[in-house]
């Protein structure tokens, strides 16, 4: 789950980390009224879910009354990468002499919190990360000891030479590793974080991603999420036990468990075809669940077919065969749909769906050649 | 024999009383599994499947002397499983099915784990299984064959179907290991791919992987380093869009990194053949293995 940077500021304040003085705008009118308010030069920011703001134009410095307006006007309503500008920041503009880049996050392969800390401040991380990648520091914060103020010190001293900047930055970086545990977060960055010209030390910037498997012990940050309709339809089929993808190709995909569904997805691209979506029903061969899943697939106008690739272990094919056909006796499909059953009672299963005059096959590869061939108005 | 769970396996399952506890705990010891003991907190002295019962994993091992957990708890719980089991002595792996657990959650009990010297597999897995001798999980049982392939992947049913490939065309399975699907998880490639090195019983191995992390191109380097034994791979998700997860939590493509193609690559650079559809398996190991 993602929050926007005003969010993440707003937390980072909560946690008495500095940040600049600014006011959430939703219209020119309240930027005019927040820039008289905080004194200028202002810089507007586009609150958007989406990186790469700056490059998109959706950030700028302004250093009178009508800079500002023409910025907010410019940028309120602007698209960003596909999301559309409804609030901007005005933040107090702060003079800096030096821009550093800290963040949080999980590392897989040493199972912990990892801190990171770079000098390349106000730059894209990722491409610090591919052309100097000795420029990002990353210090390993054992899960037992936590952010000790002994290791906040040590990265304080590899980013700055001045003592009362490092004892400013082991503060904050003790504080950020707190905000990381107790909110579950899975990222937590600052870029840049400045060194302002009176020696002190500033989150210009705040990013924070959350761990979805912990949003059920997290409901203040929960009620921050706000979902695309894209996300919106995803999260109506997750309460259904459906865990839903939407791409853009023709052959809808329903698949259960979801490396069998990426891999299906994967077959389908391998003989020319382009899925639909991601599908994965998870276990049981409940007949409701075959029929939400069903109600999804439909609701994609661009589902020409519909390919069904089910494992029957514990749940059995037979279960599932049955499922299928009592969904589809209740509903009315148009389309070509391709069933594809292995696994304990695959041939129980395949006898009943072909009682029912629906098409099987023996393989994924046939099923996914199958559907390929039955899409009518398919773009190979 | 094989590795890590066999018969000698004193199995105890953590969540015995639950819904799906119950279940496969029956689908387990109809399978041969020896399981000595279940945990549920407050339902101590009761009796699922006739197995007993107890209010701690402490009472359980110091009764019965299982040596083996398995968590099948809601996913807010099974964490504090996973200490509790790694905390009790005598215990030497655990094993969590369970779907869900916060990453947080994992870092802190794979760290103590590991300063106790016991295994973790897991969570979001579906257990694992050495044919004929042991089932500790949800693995469907009748698809496995006893034979000399050692299994190792990060999903589900696709693990299934590549099981029956390969039982199909006449290659059993040492033991087959599901590691999870989830980012922090415990043990990985790299130890499982020395553990079926140093198992007699294995002669080749597979690797089912999938998007998300840079775990498979450690391992690629892994193999070309220590493993001598031919190894077969599989990755799922070349279709994925980036950014999004995949179902499983470690399923995402992050910045860029993380795709199915880098994978292949890393795989392919160091002479592990990569199947492009899960029908190639068997094939790809025949080549490798009459060389």
């Amino acid at each position: 789950m993602k929050i926007h940077e005003y969010q993440a500021k707003e937390i980072f304040s909560r946690y008495s980390i500095p940040v600049t003085n600014e006011v959430l705008c939703y219209t020119v009118e309240e930027v005019v009224k927040a820039t008289r308010k905080l004194g200028l030069p202002v810089v507007v920011k586009a609150q958007v879910l989406a990186g790469g703001r700056g490059k998109a134009g959706g950030v700028k410095l302004a250093k009178t009354i009508e800079a500002a307006t023409e910025a907010a006007t410019n940028i309120l309503g602007m698209d960003i990468k596909g999301y559309k500008v409804e609030k901007v920041l005005v933040a107090e503009g702060v003079k800096f002499n030096a821009e550093f880049y800290v963040g949080l996050t999980i590392d897989r392969n040493s199972k912990s919190v990892i801190f990171m800390a770079s000098k390349e401040g106000g730059v894209e991380i990722e491409e610090v990360a591919k052309d100097n990648p000795e420029a990002i520091l990353k210090f390993i914060v054992d899960p037992d000891l936590g952010m000790t103020a002994f290791l906040a010190r040590k990265i304080a001293f590899s980013l700055f030479d001045d003592f009362s900047l490092v004892k400013q930055g082991a503060d904050l970086f003790q504080k950020l590793y707190k905000i990381f545990i107790e909110t579950d977060a899975s990222l937590v960055e600052i870029n840049p974080l400045v060194k302002t010209e009176g020696g002190k030390i500033l989150a210009l910037d705040g990013k924070m991603n959350f761990d979805d498997n912990a949003m059920y012990r997290q409901r203040d940050i929960e009620l921050l999420n706000e979902p695309t309709e894209e996300e919106k339809k995803e999260l109506k089929a997750k309460e259904s036990g459906l865990t839903y993808i939407r791409l853009d190709g023709t052959i809808g995909c329903m698949v259960n468990g979801a490396g069998l569904a990426m891999a299906t997805m994967d077959i389908i691209k391998y003989y020319g075809g382009n899925p639909a979506n991601f599908l994965d029903i998870g276990g049981s061969s409940n007949p409701q669940k075959v029929i939400d899943a069903m109600n999804l697939l439909l609701s994609d106008k661009n589902v020409k077919v519909i390919m069904i690739n089910i494992f029957g272990g514990i749940t059995r094919c037979d279960d599932v065969a049955r499922g299928l056909v009592t969904a589809l006796d209740q509903m009315k499909v148009d389309i070509p749909i391709v069933i594809r059953l292995s696994g304990t009672n695959a041939e129980e299963g395949l006898r009943i769906i072909a009682e029912k005059n629906l098409p099987t096959v023996n393989s994924l590869s046939e099923a996914a050649q199958e559907a390929i061939r039955l899409c009518k108005d398919c773009n190979k | 024999m094989s590795i890590l769970v066999n018969k000698n396996t004193k199995l105890l399952v953590q969540g015995i009383t639950g819904r799906d506890g119950s279940f496969h705990t029956g689908k387990m010891k109809a399978y041969g599994t020896n399981i000595v003991a279940g945990v549920s907190p407050g339902k101590g002295g009761q009796f699922v499947h006739d197995i007993p019962v107890f209010n701690t994993v402490e009472d359980a091992v110091k009764a019965t002397g299982a040596n083996t957990s398995i968590i099948m708890v809601p996913a807010p719980l099974a964490g504090d499983a996973i200490l509790e089991a790694g905390d009790t002595a005598g215990i030497e792996l655990v094993i969590c099915i369970s779907e869900g657990v916060p990453t947080l959650d994992m870092v802190k009990a794979n760290a103590y784990l590991n300063k106790k010297g016991v295994k973790l597999i897991g969570a979001n897995c579906p257990g694992l299984i050495t044919p004929n001798e042991a089932l500790v999980g949800i693995l469907p049982a009748n698809i496995f064959k006893k034979g000399n392939i050692g299994l190792m992947s990060r999903s589900g049913t696709l693990t299934y179907l590549m099981v029956s490939i390969l039982t199909n065309s006449g290659f059993g399975q040492s033991t087959c290991v599901g590691i999870g699907g989830d980012p922090v998880a415990g043990l990985y490639y790299q130890e499982l791919l020395q553990m079926f090195q140093d198992d007699p019983e294995t002669e080749a191995i597979v690797l089912i992987g999938e998007i998300g992390g840079d775990a498979e191109e450690r391992a690629a380097q892994y193999i070309k380093e220590h493993i001598t034994k031919p190894v077969v791979a599989f990755i799922a998700g070349q279709t994925a869009p980036p950014g999004k997860r995949m179902g499983h939590a470690g399923a995402i493509i992050s910045s860029g990194s993380g795709t199915a193609e880098e994978k292949i690559a890393a795989f392919e650079a160091v002479g592990v053949p990569v199947a492009r559809r899960p029908v190639e398996i068997p094939d790809l190991l025949k080549k490798l293995m009459n060389k």
